[in-house]
């Protein structure tokens, strides 16, 4: 905290002269104290997936012993063998893979000529259709998953269409989290386009579908990605939904799958479950390592565009 | 200057086909319906219809055959456990947020204090425990708190320390939940706070530092004003997500130790879901909704504000 003591007493002796070598060695200070912070910091937020895979790397027999349990003895690959020949962790992880690839697709396919029309094409009630989007954004799928359960149950004694216990019943639940989020982004990536640009191209003679696919899908690409690995990581993360409506196992995606089928009553393969855990978070990880910058612009985009 | 580009070919469009123009208009404005059209469709089937659908549950009774008005919600107001709902859910997202804004604010500063070389590496790492999964996340958090086999415990007890009995105790649970509550969400804040802190023109530090500014008052009368709009909108997005929060409590404690744990989400679900009482599970979720509805509206004035600024 030296630098809230010094600048202080520096700015008490400016009206002097200026004394240049102290201040730059108050900023020394406060560069060393942050980065002292930093560490600190980072230790705290990166602990948890840290023993992760040092658990994973465990035997059930080491897990148990009384040793350091920051420390790994006898590394040993054998739960990652386990679980990458397991069929039922295959089931869980190709689950969720088509689940989260295919609502990725659909997000798109709604919410990119969604946000073109609500951003340039006015008609009746676009304004309010646009608020509304941000809105629904904001109602949390805790609120919504009761009474959706009792409809996909009356809908299935009207047609007889088994929806819930069925992987793709989560096609249909999770683009209520993740459209109108990209939908709302979108808008605001297509309305940060200047008019100059597709006017052009309309006196070109180029179709409204011509201007979204050439011109607007094309400059507002960042925005795209964005959009897209949101939707990628809420669909691979969300756990109330597949929680609430599918319960056998052949059914289940990975985040219900982990916690209903390796913690087997009070028995916990606590070696099985970090392994499984970790293997489930690498996607999202691997995602962001590579696109980090459109993570961030996407996850700020939420606030600060509009 | 864009009305004279494209009004020269009007003009001579205009003069030999006016009703074309017009007819072209109208055409847009169905296209541009047309497109809009399944996202309108998933809203109202999916989402409103569901929210007052849900309305119409919480007046049924256990069964779904009988309307019995508001006897699910005088039942609530009887019960014990309800207002022990009430209490925690809002301890939990009251104490979260305000911890998670506090890390963030922290943590950005420091962040943006080092060179800005190394800014991005930090960044990156910094944001690891918003991008895992979040039920992934718990499960590590609940192995180190396991009741044996706690790593925590391990390194107290170096220290001389007795076990803490992490998801054992209620009140124990209750800081663990939070906890792990602000594990997950304080680097959110912190990459807001760190755009916002950007967005702060420099010369303003220049002129506080030559007026005399020491740090308090360059925080208090230029970095706090210049980001008060972030920081505000931040910390009620977060105050929605925490509030409805159903992952770190059905994981870390299921609601337990008997039932201190427990929020509206997780107890609407074990209500609902897991008790069969879709009905009343549907009431204790409606309860959700007046928090909901005021940070919405306060988000909602802010969004179009600086819209009509822009």
């Amino acid at each position: 905290m030296a630098n809230i003591a010094i600048p202080a007493a520096s700015s008490a002796q400016a009206a002097g002269k200026p004394r240049y070598g102290s201040m730059s060695r108050d900023r020394l200070w406060a560069l060393r104290w942050s980065y002292v912070f930093l560490v600190l910091f980072a230790f705290f937020f990166l602990l948890p997936p840290i023993y992760m895979l040092i658990t994973s790397l465990k035997t059930s027999a080491e897990i148990s012993a009384a040793t350091n349990p920051w420390w790994v003895f006898h590394p040993t690959l054998e739960n990652y063998r386990e679980l990458l020949t397991s069929n039922q962790y295959l089931t869980f992880f190709r689950n969720s893979a088509i689940v989260s690839v295919t609502v990725v697709t659909i997000t798109m396919l709604i919410s990119v000529p969604a946000a073109f029309a609500l951003s340039r094409m006015k008609f009746w009630g676009s304004a309010t259709l646009a608020t509304g989007v941000f809105l629904t954004y904001l109602i949390p799928e805790t609120l919504l998953f009761l009474p959706l359960f009792k409809m996909f149950a009356v809908f299935n004694e009207w047609t007889g269409i088994q929806l819930i216990n069925r992987w793709w019943v989560l096609l249909v639940l999770y683009p209520t989290l993740t459209v109108p989020f990209c939908t709302w982004i979108m808008i605001g990536y297509f309305a940060s386009i200047p008019k100059e640009l597709d006017e052009a191209a309309l006196i070109d003679g180029a179709t409204w579908t011509q201007t979204l696919t050439k011109i607007f899908i094309p400059v507002a690409l960042p925005g795209l990605i964005a959009a897209t690995i949101f939707a990628f990581t809420v669909s691979w993360a969300q756990f109330l939904y597949p929680l609430a409506f599918t319960t056998s196992s052949d059914q289940l995606v990975l985040p219900v799958g982990i916690i209903t089928t390796l913690i087997k009553g009070d028995v916990f393969n606590w070696g099985q479950i970090m392994t499984g855990a970790l293997l489930g978070a690498a996607p999202p990880l691997i995602i962001y390592a590579f696109l980090m910058d459109y993570y961030i612009a996407g996850l700020t985009a939420g606030a600060t565009k509009g | 200057m864009v009305d004279a580009a494209i009004s020269a070919p009007h003009e001579v469009a205009a003069t030999r086909s006016r009703g074309g123009l017009r007819r072209a208009m109208q055409r847009k404005s169905s296209v541009a319906f047309f497109m809009a059209l399944p996202l309108i469709s998933l809203i109202v089937l999916l989402v409103i219809y569901p929210a007052f659908y849900s309305l119409h549950l919480a007046t049924l009774n256990k069964s779904m055959e009988r309307f019995v008005g508001l006897s699910n919600f005088t039942f609530l107001f009887n019960r014990q456990t309800f207002w022990l709902v009430v209490k925690q859910s809002c301890i939990f997202a009251i104490t979260a947020v305000v911890f998670k804004a506090l890390i963030g604010f922290i943590v950005a500063h420091f962040v943006h204090n080092i060179p800005a070389k190394g800014q991005r590496k930090w960044r990156g790492m910094l944001l690891v425990p918003w991008v895992i999964p979040p039920a992934m996340s718990t499960l590590a958090w609940l192995w180190l708190f396991d009741p044996s086999y706690s790593a925590f415990n391990w390194v107290l007890a170096i220290f001389g320390i007795d076990p803490v009995p992490w998801t054992g105790d209620a009140y124990w649970a209750r800081f663990s939940v939070i906890l792990v509550n602000i594990w997950i969400g304080a680097p959110f804040f912190m990459i807001m706070y760190l755009a916002a802190l950007k967005s702060v023109p420099e010369q303003l530090y220049e002129a506080a530092e030559i007026d005399g500014a020491n740090w308090w008052q360059r925080m208090w009368y230029v970095t706090l004003p210049m980001m008060r709009n972030i920081i505000a909108i931040t910390a009620l997005f977060s105050l929605i997500v925490t509030f409805a929060n159903f992952d770190i409590v059905r994981i870390l404690t299921a609601g337990g130790p008997i039932d201190m744990t427990h929020v509206f989400a997780t107890w609407s679900f074990r209500v609902g879901i897991e008790g069969g009482d879709i009905p009343l599970g549907a009431s204790v979720s409606l309860f959700m909704v007046p928090i909901l509805a005021v940070a919405a509206i306060f988000i909602l004035r802010d969004i179009t504000r600086r819209g009509s600024e822009v």
